[in-house]
């Protein structure tokens, strides 16, 4: 395998999820939750994914699961497509895996959390004891004394306690990626901090591969080694994560980090706030979708549609501004020149 | 219920011990013992179905041997402690013999009407979409007709008889039961341990053994509980108009229906069967009202 190659490699995925029509035939429009996203996760890095709710970061998450049908594109892992039959779904399922936000909801009522944990080992084939020894291995390692901790029924765990449960559910198949979807989002600060903590520590220690999904900027910053930032179902800019974060190229990803307050008094935003909600993904706006509240809107905006441009080494935005001979008065001139 | 959870033998994997907690059902069945009515409704459920086992070797006199010189005595006649009939038999031994048919008509049809209903209920929540939409459509036809008209006409067509009432109380319950399930196993199917689950690679048939059946059957039983009064009440309807069971064996809702020439004579007597009937569904509307409350836990 060269060392090049992504662990997974997303070719224009989409998912239009369409509205029910009424008795008469009204209504029955589409929601573009993601729309015609593209991006490579390499082996061992943490990909983080921002954007805010209704972005389509958690559909994303789904679709990357299979745990809803893609209406496009595809996904390559380890260099075969998955749902091939080089990658079947089933064996995908056992080198990727999900942790939810909501940790009460992602655990079995019903269940020991040792049973929840070694269900997924169990269905893979391994036989019951050694599924059980695996489940209680993993709880030590994230952190549950597992003489405490396996025969608890989830109400009995505290948030920060069921999310370390999921996270071992998580690890029992022993993937290679992970899907993080909000998953340190409802947790105090305090127990997010050493939930995040163990994250790194298990990445290390399983060569584990992230994509870390959350609203949180502050977090994202810490955890990734990349960023993807998202606006309406499309992807505004990605890049290293440093140069990200202090040179952030798409109007939008700028607006976004203006908002995370700063400690140091000198740093004062610099750019206008973000005004008002993302407008509905039922009829996104023409052009460059995020042009209805953008400062540097220009009427070209509104018509013509930004391309995802490469501007230095790992870092890519979609911009008219960034585009050569766009049209927009701020965008570089390649023609007059 | 507790043989469908993936079953844990800790013990054995390691030798100390572990802490353990109770589980879901161990907690119904304390809170269920602390509900005094629950209690009293399960100890006379519990009355009424000794006698419909043991009730036929405890009776005080032959409750077949007629005697038209003792016809409609009242209550409290020696020999006759509860009187007896139009025919002159015992009313006692009568309703003590008649509670086996009576609970088994009754109780047959719910259990069978939450086998099917719930397998029924079950796949369309889990399958949802188009199955879902074509299953619960079919379902909703029975709708149309009310359960009573319902089972009289089944019961009808397919003529008098114990076997045939059984069939046509089933088909008549089995609607309700399936709905119920659908409902439940749709709300369960849109939890992330599902979501988790299929995840992991887990087949359809696996989650819904391990993750759905352990979380839906609690309320589907507890209504199904609940329907096995109508159950009784309507297949002692279906006695009373000569489609179930058949005179002379002794049956609550026949009995009602051969006394009513007395009701003006013996009204007590005439009333007697209307009594077994009302205690038997009290008593199980009051036991699956406890259950239903007992298993409201807030996690």
């Amino acid at each position: 395998m060269a060392s090049d190659q992504p662990l997974l490699e997303v070719r224009c995925l989409v998912k239009h999820f369409p509205l029910k029509k009424d008795l008469i035939g009204r209504g029955g429009g589409v929601v573009r939750a993601v729309d015609g996203i593209s991006f490579e996760v390499r082996e061992g890095e943490t990909l983080g994914v921002v954007g805010e709710s209704g972005c389509g970061k958690s559909t994303t998450a789904r679709l990357l699961m299979h745990l809803i049908n893609p209406d496009q594109g595809e996904m390559v892992f380890d260099g075969a497509v998955v749902g091939s039959s080089d990658m079947p779904i089933k064996r995908f399922r056992r080198q990727a895996q999900m942790v939810f936000q909501d940790s009460y909801a992602s655990l079995n009522p019903r269940l020991t959390i040792e049973d929840s944990i070694a269900f997924a080992p169990q269905v893979h084939g391994l036989p019951h004891k050694e599924s059980i020894a695996r489940a209680r291995d993993l709880l030590a390692r994230v952190g549950l004394e597992p003489r405490r901790f396996a025969e608890r029924y989830p109400h009995e765990l505290s948030g920060g306690q069921r999310q370390r449960v999921n996270i071992a559910r998580a690890l029992a198949l022993q993937p290679r990626m992970i899907i993080l979807d909000e998953a340190v989002s409802a947790l105090d600060k305090s127990v997010e901090a050493q939930v995040l903590n163990l994250l790194l520590d298990l990445k290390d220690e399983f060569n584990l591969t992230y994509i870390f999904i959350s609203h949180d900027l502050n977090v994202v910053r810490f955890m990734s080694d990349r960023v993807m930032v998202m606006y309406l179902g499309e992807v505004v800019e990605i890049g290293d994560s440093e140069s990200l974060f202090q040179a952030p190229l798409h109007p939008y990803t700028r607006a976004l980090l203006s908002s995370i307050p700063s400690m140091d008094p000198d740093q004062r935003t610099e750019f206008p706030p973000l005004q008002g909600d993302p407008p509905n993904p039922i009829n996104p706006p023409a052009g460059c979708r995020f042009h209805t509240r953008c400062a540097d809107a220009e009427s070209v905006c509104s018509q013509r549609l930004p391309k995802l441009v490469s501007q230095s080494h790992n870092h890519s935005a979609a911009c008219l501004m960034l585009e050569a001979d766009s049209g927009h008065r701020k965008a570089r001139h390649l023609l007059s020149q | 219920m507790n043989l469908l959870r993936v079953q844990s033998d800790a013990s054995k994997v390691m030798a100390l011990p572990y802490d353990r907690t109770p589980g879901y059902w161990q907690t119904v069945g304390q809170r269920l013992l602390r509900d005094k009515v629950a209690i009293v409704a399960a100890l006379v459920i519990l009355l009424l179905l000794l006698l419909a086992l043991f009730g036929g070797m405890l009776t005080p006199s032959d409750p077949y041997k007629t005697s038209m010189l003792s016809r409609l005595k009242p209550i409290g006649t020696a020999n006759f402690p509860l009187g007896t009939d139009e025919l002159g038999r015992d009313m006692l031994s009568r309703l003590m013999v008649g509670a086996r048919l009576s609970l088994f008509m009754g109780i047959t049809p719910v259990i069978l009407a939450f086998i099917i209903g719930s397998a029924v209920g079950i796949t369309a929540g889990y399958a949802g979409g188009y199955v879902n939409s074509l299953i619960m459509r079919t379902i909703d036809v029975f709708y149309a007709f009310p359960s009573v008209l319902l089972a009289i006409a089944l019961s009808g067509a397919l003529g008098a008889g114990i076997t045939n009432s059984l069939i046509s109380l089933t088909v008549v319950f089995i609607p309700p039961i399936a709905r119920v399930a659908e409902s439940v196993t749709t709300q369960i199917r849109g939890r992330d341990f599902v979501d988790a689950a299929r995840a992991s690679g887990a087949g359809a048939f696996t989650i819904v053994r391990v993750h759905v059946l352990g979380n839906v059957l609690g309320p589907i039983f507890v209504y199904a509980t609940s329907l096995i009064a109508v159950a009784m009440i309507l297949a002692s309807g279906l006695s009373f108009l000569g489609l179930g069971v058949k005179p002379p064996e002794p049956e609550w809702g026949l009995m009602l229906n051969t006394l009513r020439t007395a009701i003006y004579s013996q009204p007590w007597i005439a009333a007697l069967p209307g009594v077994m009937i009302f205690i038997t569904s009290i008593a199980f509307n009051l036991l699956s009202d406890g259950l239903r409350s007992a298993m409201e836990i807030k996690g």
